[in-house]
């Protein structure tokens, strides 16, 4: 048994087929893309090597910045709204009836491309015959706002289309863990007089602490790639008001063909990326094994 | 006894109250959640003349369902929903297969590197895929793969890889090795024991991370969007958006078409809704 399962070149059979896959597809490109930063590059022709000349121009690259802080913010309320969807669970996990009717309806948005809400949205948000500027003339507001198009606004409509896709993710992860928590220990609560909500935010919350971390480390890296939907909605217009890191990168490579600018801001995001999951699980990190 | 039962009914109404509040709240945001889904189809059943003379929370007056017919053959979609379906089955049954193989030879077998390597898939969850489609496309550029489906199912296969074995790895963790071991003291061959053991046993999680795979590939846009420029080989996503902005002004149209593209997997959803729940909290809480 031993002998048959330690087969070197059956082992070798198995893995090398994934792992040459996400070494060709994922790593190798993943290093690449820092050494293109490095370069001057139309994307086709001969390469120039200008050291970090791409990197010095990013520093001061205020449309970079712009767009790096709009990345921000979409990261700041990604994870502010975890507390409602953390609520909602919390709710749900009660004793509620056609709680799964819920969870499942919650996440039907989730199931569609970004591509489609993207449309879904702009019909929405239409400054004529939108949802909701029907609704706001409804209750008599006289010029409701070309959503999409008023730099005022764009990024907050972004970000509401963009929670309205993921709500229902936390909430069945969230809803994932916090049936997974022992009863006993609510039933102990419970006799020792315990209201619904001590029980909520003293008891059970702790015990899911985990996998709220691992939440948050989603929603700040999430955010901080996030693309499709902004570049459909918006393209990161009006002139820039809705650019994030993902959607500047893009059109630097594939639009204007600065593949070498192009890397260099992907490799950025890579960075910020892998830092961002490091410091917020190292932040976030003790209070994991906590009672039980 | 009268003096104890009274606090208990004073708190039986409060609580009463307070869950009907809680129903509302939850109602609230079932409605936010799902609404703006019932005026897209209300919509995609509309004239252009009622879209813009009529309140738009008015049904239509005769459903034009000609939109969706309009929508399918003039917008190309008909073409892009063939290619989004094979090269989607494609994908995902690679990624399976592959994967399969990966996450039985790390819990099954033994080999001093199976740690590392098992880290090395799991690095790769967070790998934000904007930061490997230059080079990526500079590949398939130099390999003429540009405008040809192989880039998108190699990439697909490759960034869904490790969420699947992920997934994947939680179930074989748990799977008792005694069958298996009683197969191969049978003289059976370990690729038997594999093919016709261990992939029927797993066959629950395998349907699970099948249909996140699914959900994935059919709803990707930045691949197909940078590798694929012909009509030829756009999938449904890049065709949509493509075909929203040709027909800028035709609601119904635009409707019909972003229903049909939601369809197929709003009807995976219904029928598989377990897994698919059970799926998205799997692959998400382990990392």
């Amino acid at each position: 048994m031993k002998k048959v399962m330690s087969n070197k070149l059956v082992i070798a059979l198995y893995v090398l087929p994934a792992l040459f896959l996400i070494t060709a597809v994922i790593y190798g490109p993943m290093i690449l893309t820092g050494y293109y930063g490095l370069m001057d590059w139309t994307g086709i022709g001969e390469m120039t090597f200008i050291g970090l000349d791409n990197y010095k121009e990013l520093i001061v690259d205020a449309r970079f910045w712009d767009s790096a802080w709009h990345s921000l913010l979409l990261a700041i309320f990604s994870t502010l709204s975890l507390a409602v969807y953390l609520t909602i669970s919390l709710i749900l996990a009660g004793n509620i009836k056609g709680s799964n009717l819920l969870r499942k309806i919650y996440l039907i948005p989730m199931l569609m491309s970004s591509v489609a809400i993207a449309q879904l949205w702009i019909k929405i948000y239409d400054p004529n015959n939108g949802m909701l500027n029907s609704v706001l003339k409804m209750f008599g507001v006289e010029n409701p706002p070309a959503w999409l198009a008023d730099p005022k606004y764009v990024l907050a409509a972004i970000i509401i289309a963009i929670l309205w896709q993921y709500a229902g993710f936390y909430i069945i992860i969230y809803y994932a863990a916090l049936k997974g928590v022992p009863t006993e220990l609510e039933e102990a609560a419970k006799i020792d007089g315990a209201t619904p909500l001590q029980i909520a935010y003293k008891i059970k919350v702790p015990l899911i602490a985990g996998v709220i971390k691992v939440t948050i480390v989603l929603a700040i890296v999430g955010s901080l790639k996030y693309f499709d939907l902004i570049y459909v909605m918006t393209g990161g217009g009006p002139n820039g008001s809705s650019e994030v890191i993902a959607s500047y990168m893009y059109k630097k490579a594939f639009d204007t063909y600065q593949f070498g600018y192009g890397s260099a801001v992907a490799f950025f995001l890579l960075i910020i990326t892998l830092v961002v999951t490091w410091i917020t699980r190292k932040f976030t990190a003790d209070d994991e094994e906590v009672q039980y | 006894m009268a003096s104890t039962t009274q606090p208990v009914e004073k708190r039986s109404i409060a609580s009463r109250i307070g869950m009907v509040l809680l129903y509302i709240a939850l109602g609230i945001v079932a409605v936010f959640q799902i609404y703006p889904l019932i005026w897209l189809f209300i919509f995609s059943l509309k004239t252009n003349t009622e879209v813009f003379g009529n309140s738009p929370f008015a049904l239509p007056e005769d459903p034009r369902w000609e939109n969706y017919v309009r929508a399918w053959t003039d917008g190309n979609i008909d073409m892009y929903f063939f290619n989004s379906v094979w090269i989607t089955a494609v994908s995902v049954i690679a990624t399976v297969l592959l994967a399969s193989f990966a996450t039985f030879a790390i819990t099954r077998m033994n080999w001093k590197l199976s740690k590392p390597v098992l880290g090395l898939f799991m690095i790769g969850l967070m790998v934000p895929i904007h930061s490997a489609i230059i080079p990526l496309f500079s590949f398939y550029n130099d390999m003429g793969l540009i405008n040809h489906p192989l880039s998108l199912i190699i990439t697909y296969t490759a960034f869904n890889l490790p969420i699947t074995i992920m997934i994947l790895l939680g179930f074989y963790i748990t799977l008792p090795r005694e069958i298996e071991e009683a197969a191969v003291m049978d003289g059976a061959s370990i690729h038997r024991m594999f093919f016709q053991i261990t992939l029927p046993m797993t066959s629950p999680v395998i349907a699970t991370t099948a249909i996140i795979n699914m959900i994935y590939n059919w709803n990707e846009f930045v691949f197909v969007n940078t590798f694929i420029s012909s009509d030829k080989w756009k999938t449904l996503t890049v065709g949509i958006n493509n075909f929203v902005g040709q027909y800028l002004t035709d609601w119904g149209a635009i409707g019909a078409t972003l229903i049909i593209s939601i369809v197929p997997i709003l009807i995976a959803f219904l029928i598989l809704s377990d897994r698919i729940v059970e799926g998205i909290a799997a692959g998400s809480v382990k990392g």
